[in-house]
């Protein structure tokens, strides 16, 4: 231990401990405790019922697909905000955040409305035959909403911290700008818009709030994880509903260590970019 | 700074490319997330300022907002007195653990809000660990107010700790040690040195945390047992006049939490100009 002259160790090491264990951990050792009763036969026969698997399917699918949408528009958007200066440039780098603002109801109900048949978008894209509201679609477009911000915000201090000089001299080279972004400027971004796709990505699949609303909730067909749990909670199938919720606790674990260590990289390479 | 000189021609786009990124950014932006804000306003006030209001003399409703306040007030002090704890211990010191400790810290921000909600119900729940003794001396946890307030408290833990630990670790103590040096107590260099050093952090810390502690919907939904004027917060009230097909009412509660988000963004654009480094404003191209 690094000697220090601060009072006060013993105490807030304590407290912290003490804390994340009631708030945390104990809940969370509940939830597997709960799991194990059922034993591996029980557990695995209802964490992989066919309804099961067709939630963790959509809510996978769905949530790569509005992480995919974000690395890219979010890569765009970092990339103007950060190089571009135009009127209501600082009320938009201030308005990505909403998304982390906005409660997640008040997003599902603003979202569908907007995608309902009757909508301000839904009507249009019901004359062009697309379907939004209560279909995967919507959930995709839910899921766009809710991860928006992530790859905005890993993105935009990678660039702003960039030698300016590598680009100068991939240009005296002969590079052309295209090729300077692709060569140069993006290997350096890329570890900060991976991370932040898999940040959006990981809130993605556990998402309910701003869901649930634009959904429709078939089973088999619209039905997400998380849904799936509260609806198995209404049954009073106390099981079912603990063995989905183990599943997707291991999931949110894996992912949580995958960006860990994602972000340990994103460091490194952000460190060498900006030397 | 290196990024402090204009960019030569050779290192910008041309105009039209500019442009185009430009206008792809904001129709993004635009439909996604100024539409959809502008649009619960718009709902809210369709019928004119009246039916507006009438919302609002609703008793479930007014019970809801009351219930919401009332698990933001004890859940934002709790994880202040947290964050600010673990960010002396995790800051100051170093131990055994640590980065471990740190991302226990981070956990509650991966897990979805309704697996939080069902844990909670499986430790205070009926068939949870403390059920039958709960109810054996008459108290109620889950589909009740104590449930709420504490998948609350879940569901808002790191905010403080996070925005803290960062800022306060890049401090260290050496400010903190002169003053103990000098002859004050912990409890003045806290008050006298660390508070004001950190107390921007705190601010964007502490409305991060309100701002989700009044509008978790997924983990509350889950423990509160949708009880109307009783168990609903404002994002369940949402819900319950939403399906009651009472969309003006519905988006009436919703535009008070979407000011809420506005004000959340706005205290964080201050803070962040207050700290931001002065060469961060320095425009590119």
């Amino acid at each position: 231990m690094r000697r220090t002259i601060l009072p006060g160790f013993g105490l807030t090491l304590g407290f912290t401990v003490c804390y994340l264990s009631l708030i945390v951990l104990l809940p969370l050792t509940a939830t597997f405790a709960q799991s194990a009763k059922l034993g591996w036969h029980g557990f695995w026969q209802i964490a992989t019922a066919p309804r099961a698997m067709a939630a963790y399917e959509l809510s996978f699918g769905a949530s790569l697909l509005g992480a995919a949408i974000n690395f890219v528009m979010g890569t765009v958007v970092a990339w103007v905000l950060v190089r571009y200066r135009f009127p209501g440039h600082r009320i938009l780098d201030s308005l990505v955040d909403l998304p982390f603002a906005l409660p997640t109801a008040v997003a599902g109900i603003a979202l569908t409305t907007l995608y309902a048949p009757n909508g301000l978008f839904g009507k249009p894209l019901a004359a062009l035959g697309i379907h939004a509201a209560y279909t995967r679609l919507g959930i995709v477009i839910a899921l766009t909403f809710i991860g928006l911000p992530f790859v905005v915000r890993t993105v935009q201090p990678v660039l702003a911290e960039l030698d300016r000089e590598l680009e100068e001299a991939a240009a005296s080279l002969g590079a052309g700008r295209w090729q300077t972004f692709w060569r140069v400027i993006y290997p350096m971004i890329a570890p900060a818009a991976i991370t932040g796709f898999a940040l959006a990505f990981a809130r993605g699949v556990g998402e309910y709030g701003s869901v649930i609303f634009i959904a429709g909730n078939m089973p088999m067909r619209t039905e997400i994880a998380p849904l799936l749990i509260v609806t198995k909670l209404e049954e009073y199938d106390y099981s079912g509903a603990t063995a989905i919720a183990a599943v997707m606790l291991v999931i949110s674990f894996v992912l949580l260590a995958a960006i860990n260590t994602l972000q340990r990289w994103s460091g490194d390479r952000e460190l060498a970019a900006s030397g | 700074m290196v990024n402090a000189l204009p960019a030569s021609p050779a290192v910008r786009e041309a105009a039209p490319v500019k442009g185009l990124l430009i206008g792809v950014s904001l129709l993004f932006l635009v439909l996604f997330l100024l539409v959809p804000l502008a649009s619960v306003f718009a709902v809210a006030f369709r019928d004119g300022i009246g039916p507006y209001l009438q919302t609002f003399r609703d008793p479930d409703t007014l019970a809801s907002i009351r219930l919401s306040l009332l698990a933001t007030a004890i859940a934002l002090p709790c994880n202040t007195v947290f964050g600010i704890a673990a960010a002396w211990a995790i800051a100051k010191f170093d131990f055994f653990g640590k980065s471990l400790l740190i991302s226990l810290v981070d956990l509650p921000f991966s897990i979805s809000p309704v697996v939080a909600g069902l844990t909670y119900v499986l430790v205070f729940g009926n068939h949870g660990w403390f059920g039958e003794w709960l109810s054996a001396h008459g108290m109620q946890v889950i589909f009740a107010v104590p449930g709420i307030v504490l998948v609350t408290i879940f569901v808002t833990f790191p905010f403080v700790a996070r925005e803290l630990i960062p800022t306060m670790t890049a401090q260290g103590s050496d400010e903190e040690e002169a003053a103990l040096t000098l002859g004050a107590n912990g409890w003045q260099t806290f008050f006298k040195v660390t508070l004001p050093n950190m107390k921007w952090a705190l601010i964007y810390g502490i409305i991060l945390c309100n701002a989700r502690a009044m509008g978790e919907f997924g983990a509350v939904s889950v423990v509160s047992g949708h009880i109307r004027g009783l168990t609903n917060t404002m994002p369940l009230q949402i819900e319950v006049l939403y399906n009651d097909y009472q969309y003006v009412a519905a988006f009436a509660v919703a535009s008070l939490l979407a000011c809420l988000a506005l004000t959340t963004l706005v205290v964080k654009s201050i803070v962040e100009w207050r700290t931001a480094p002065v060469e961060k404003e320095t425009p590119w191209a």
